[in-house]
């Protein structure tokens, strides 16, 4: 587990290049910033300032190397590299609240943005203008947007949203593309066309993902529950309450383990059995070593139960990360099987998570 | 130009309610809920068999309902049961529900906060204690966020 502490304020968002050697993140103002791997530390080569806001989301499109951010300044930008610097390019969301996640879509030809307009807006790049047209998705949604997650056929996106459901909309743009094929979600696919929406758990929904052959999606609550749901002809919910605070952001690392990370500061692994349609908890993914115990002197135990009531003295939190986890995102091995993943946090800390160290550090963890 | 300066009835006016897009929660119908059986429970407490009195007490929880009177009643029926336990007891009774009673209970838990009377506090306390031992952290948190309450 490689920990890398980039500020000391929160990190707002962040994503990675293709080949994994930059990251570009929000360090919770109006700026990105570009980091490169030198050896084992990080130098910073770019700063993209255009926002007038907060950045809150950012997206890195692997193959042709666009970077999208958007923030509460309600625009959202596309940024190109031309020779050493990025470019920014204004896309005009025609929202009237800010913009809180934006992804590309798995094939790069458009980008889904949520907002506190209660909408999401599917943007393409029209060529005979030269310019970004978004399209918006409105009904039946009564609240902010909170996450999104694309399928892997382009068309389908899951969003999270205040209003406690998670839905999947159909962003069918004819202008981009051709008429997908049938999805286990439904077959009908309409530009608006809610395919799925959730039932049974209340809490703002934090973090969706679909998994990676999209028949699956998973999405995480604010109370204190994570549930998934398989496509098919009755679409099968499956849910489980956990005993800690609350996860904001989830991922699937293979098609039935999700990894999970929240308010907890340390990311916990869940299993979904198909068959017999249950989530089990799977464990903590967090082994912290375990420090040498000092013997306590008289003198300090009497000072402790002076400053503190309890005779040890409990500093830190045990955990990799010292604050809440906000982001999650796969570096290695895709949905599918995951070698290495990345989390972020409010305490301004990076922290990559090799798979198969965990795997073997926990005796009886299973990722199947 | 003439203006009517005088009334200002309009800035109370409270737009959001007529928005149509206003979000609704959902109607569950629970019209028909009348909450844990008075009798049922009052006679298992006085048999002694106060485990049996507590899967009763939390069975039939009056969640959807709008009238106040029956959730009232659920709640003081909760807290003549909860009262009635010997302190070493509550342990195991905690022990013997099941994920989503334990919610509930910790859902009567806080409302039975809101309202104290003179033992009642100290009472839920304990109960409290081992509730969150329990289901931990996450149980509070589904009491912090339900749309409906008991």
């Amino acid at each position: 587990m490689a920990y890398h502490s980039f500020l000391l304020e929160p990190i707002s968002c962040h994503a990675w290049n293709k080949d994994r050697t930059q990251i570009a993140l929000c360090p919770n103002n109006h700026e990105v910033h570009i980091y490169k791997k030198a050896g084992t530390s990080w130098a910073k080569i770019h700063e993209l300032k255009e926002h007038g806001g907060q950045v809150t989301g950012i997206d890195w499109a692997s193959e042709s190397n666009r970077i999208v951010t958007c923030g509460t300044d309600r625009n959202a930008y596309v940024w190109t590299l031309k020779g050493d610097a990025w470019k920014p390019t204004l896309v005009i969301l025609r929202i009237n609240r800010a913009a809180r996640c934006v992804k590309w879509s798995p094939k790069e030809n458009k980008f889904a943005v949520g907002s506190g307009s209660r909408l999401i807006s599917v943007c393409y790049f029209e060529q005979e203008n030269d310019w970004w047209v978004c399209k918006h998705i409105k009904k039946p949604i009564r609240s902010t947007i909170l996450c999104l997650d694309w399928h892997p056929n382009n068309v389908l996106l899951a969003a999270g949203s205040c209003d406690f459901k998670c839905r999947i909309f159909s962003a069918y743009i004819k202008e981009v593309e051709e008429k997908p094929a049938p999805t286990s979600w439904g077959s009908k696919m309409p530009f608006g066309e809610v395919m799925f929406e959730s039932s049974g758990t209340a809490g703002w929904v934090h973090g969706v993902s679909f998994s990676d052959s999209g028949n699956r999606v998973a999405w995480a609550s604010h109370d204190s529950t994570l549930a998934v749901a398989e496509g098919g002809k009755a679409a099968v919910i499956a849910s489980l309450s956990s005993a800690t605070l609350p996860l904001v952001c989830v991922t699937f690392i293979t098609e039935n383990s999700i990894v999970a990370a929240g308010h907890d500061c340390y990311p916990v692994l869940f299993v979904y059995d198909a068959g017999k349609g249950t989530i089990t908890f799977g464990g903590k993914l967090d082994v912290p070593k375990q420090s040498a115990q000092k013997g306590l002197t008289a003198r300090e135990r009497f000072q402790n139960l002076d400053k503190t009531a309890s005779e040890t003295k409990e500093a830190a939190l045990e955990s990799l990360h010292k604050n809440s986890i906000s982001q999650i995102s796969v570096l290695e091995g895709g949905k599918v099987k995951c070698a290495k993943f990345c989390t972020t946090g409010m305490d301004g800390g990076m922290a990559i998570w090799d798979v198969k160290t965990i795997e073997s550090a926990m005796k009886d963890l299973k990722i199947q | 130009m003439s203006k009517n300066t005088v009334s200002d009835r309009f800035r109370k006016v409270d737009v959001d309610e007529y928005d149509e897009n206003k979000f609704v929660d959902e109607e569950d119908g629970g019209e028909n809920q009348l909450g844990p059986d008075e009798a049922e429970v009052d006679s298992l407490i006085r048999q002694g068999n106060l485990m049996g009195a507590l899967q009763a007490v939390l069975k039939n929880p009056p969640i959807n309902t709008k009238n106040q009177n029956v959730k009232d009643r659920a709640e003081g029926l909760v807290l003549k049961v909860l009262s009635s336990f010997k302190s070493s007891d509550i342990e195991k009774a905690v022990q013997s529900l099941d994920k989503t009673s334990v919610d509930l209970l910790m859902k009567y838990i806080y409302k039975g906060f809101e309202h104290p009377s003179e033992n009642s506090s100290a009472v839920l306390l304990q109960w409290h204690e081992r509730a969150l031992s329990a289901g931990g952290v996450g149980c509070i948190v589904r009491v912090l966020t339900a749309r409906k309450t008991v």
